[in-house]
């Protein structure tokens, strides 16, 4: 297996990471927000942030894959 | 000098950095049916370039002609400044044309200026496609990314200047015009990110800053995703997200208290052995803060790009137009996404700042 492979491999492993990050992000907010309606804007914006947090690290991934093609 | 002069010679300025448009080059290079190469293409798009590109008409063919507007390439070379328009590449950026000034031989490969040693006419590439009897002169080119930076400048200062203007002028302070546009999204990153992120005291020094760079972002995002501009990817241009991200750093370094240091030296509240083991972690920590703001940035936007050009890419690669059907819709989607992106990563960015310059500036709680 070439380097490219290699890279893109890591790429997609670091993509099923992020989604399984931001699916409990967006499960989580949403009981939150189903229990506590009032609080709907500041857990929005938290989950929001947290999903940056773990979207960034999916696009490290890509990076990497892009700078070892 | 009055605010109306000012704005009527920032759209002079404008105007005619524009007015160069129309430049209709004619290539007489002859380009047969090469094959579609998509990674090209993208590449092409993301990364920055001599000259903003607008259309080309009748692309591989006898008369193929190109609009654009050129902007001024600088270079600082051993025989002192060299400038010429980057129009006199005529849209090339394979190395083949070869523009003589002030005593040197330049030429455009992949869209990095190379001068060519004394004597050689022809530029010779090693293995990797690297030229071997050339070399980089200092460039200090006022390339498209830089032209859409001042284009935002001057959008920027034109809309702020105005909202400004109308409190100065109004007596109670009633937003009118433009200033009904701002006013909500001023107030937004006061409440939703100074506020509560640096805390009721201490937020005032830092909002000019955090309204900057948030609505800097925000436009440049928003500028990258215009067509006709050719998607002048500024903020997908690592070397921007790194200005500001450094900034930020200078910023959270510069406002650090004694209660931040202590916790990145002297981690109070742990054993001793596990206060040095942490101080190296945070010390790096220090340094992977904005490093990690940087990469977000560029890795979003330049990924939002390359999605939506890899989607069009599909029509030519599969060489039938039936393709359509499936990546305009996507692209669409795409498209509609990136437009949230572009507000969420500036808000992202500016909330992330904030939060730095907070635990920069919190006080210890006993």
């Amino acid at each position: 297996m070439t380097i490219t492979g290699i890279a893109a491999l890591g790429a997609g492993l670091a993509a099923i990471g992020a989604g399984i990050g931001i699916g409990k992000i967006g499960g989580s907010a949403m009981e939150a927000m189903a229990r506590q309606p009032e609080m709907h804007g500041k857990i929005q914006s938290s989950a929001l942030i947290l999903a940056a947090f773990v979207e960034a690290v999916a696009l490290f991934g890509v990076v990497a894959a892009i700078i070892l093609k | 000098m009055t605010l109306n002069t000012f704005k009527s010679v920032l759209f002079s300025a404008l105007f005619l950095a524009i007015s160069f448009a129309g430049y209709a080059t004619e290539d007489s290079d002859n380009k047969d049916d090469k094959e579609f190469d998509a990674n090209e293409m993208i590449m092409h798009h993301v990364k920055d370039a001599y000259g903003m590109h607008i259309i080309t008409f009748n692309e591989g063919k006898e008369d193929e002609h190109h609009i654009s507007i050129p902007l001024p390439v600088i270079l600082w070379t051993e025989n002192g400044l060299t400038t010429f328009m980057s129009s006199e590449f005529h849209h090339d950026y394979s190395g083949q044309v070869v523009v003589e000034k002030n005593g040197g031989r330049f030429v455009n490969v992949h869209e990095k200026i190379y001068q060519l040693n004394d004597g050689e006419s022809v530029v010779s590439y090693d293995a990797e496609h690297h030229p071997v009897n050339a070399k980089m002169p200092l460039d200090f080119s006022i390339t498209r990314n830089v032209f859409m930076m001042w284009v935002s400048f001057t959008i920027l200062l034109l809309i702020f200047l105005t909202a400004a203007r109308h409190y100065k002028k109004s007596e109670n302070n009633i937003p009118k015009g433009i200033a009904s546009f701002v006013e909500p999204l001023v107030v937004f990153v006061r409440d939703e990110i100074g506020k509560p992120m640096i805390g009721e005291h201490k937020y005032k020094k830092y909002m000019p800053y955090l309204l900057t760079v948030f609505f800097f972002i925000w436009i440049n995002n928003i500028f990258g995703l215009i067509p006709f501009f050719n998607g002048a990817n500024l903020s997908g241009n690592i070397a921007f997200t790194l200005t500001l991200a450094f900034v930020t750093f200078i910023i959270t370094t510069f406002s650090g208290n004694k209660n931040y240091w202590k916790h990145i030296f002297w981690m109070p509240g742990v054993p001793v052995p596990m206060k040095i083991f942490l101080m190296p972690i945070e010390i790096i920590g220090m340094f992977t803060k904005p490093i990690s703001l940087m990469i977000r940035l560029f890795a979003n936007i330049t990924a939002g790009h390359i999605i939506i050009l890899a989607l069009y890419s599909l029509i030519f690669i599969f060489k039938t137009e039936f393709m359509g059907f499936v990546s305009v819709p996507f692209a669409l989607f795409i498209g509609i996404i990136e437009i949230i992106v572009t507000a969420i990563q500036a808000y992202i960015f500016t909330v992330l700042s904030a939060l730095y310059f907070g635990m920069a500036t919190e006080e210890a709680h006993h």
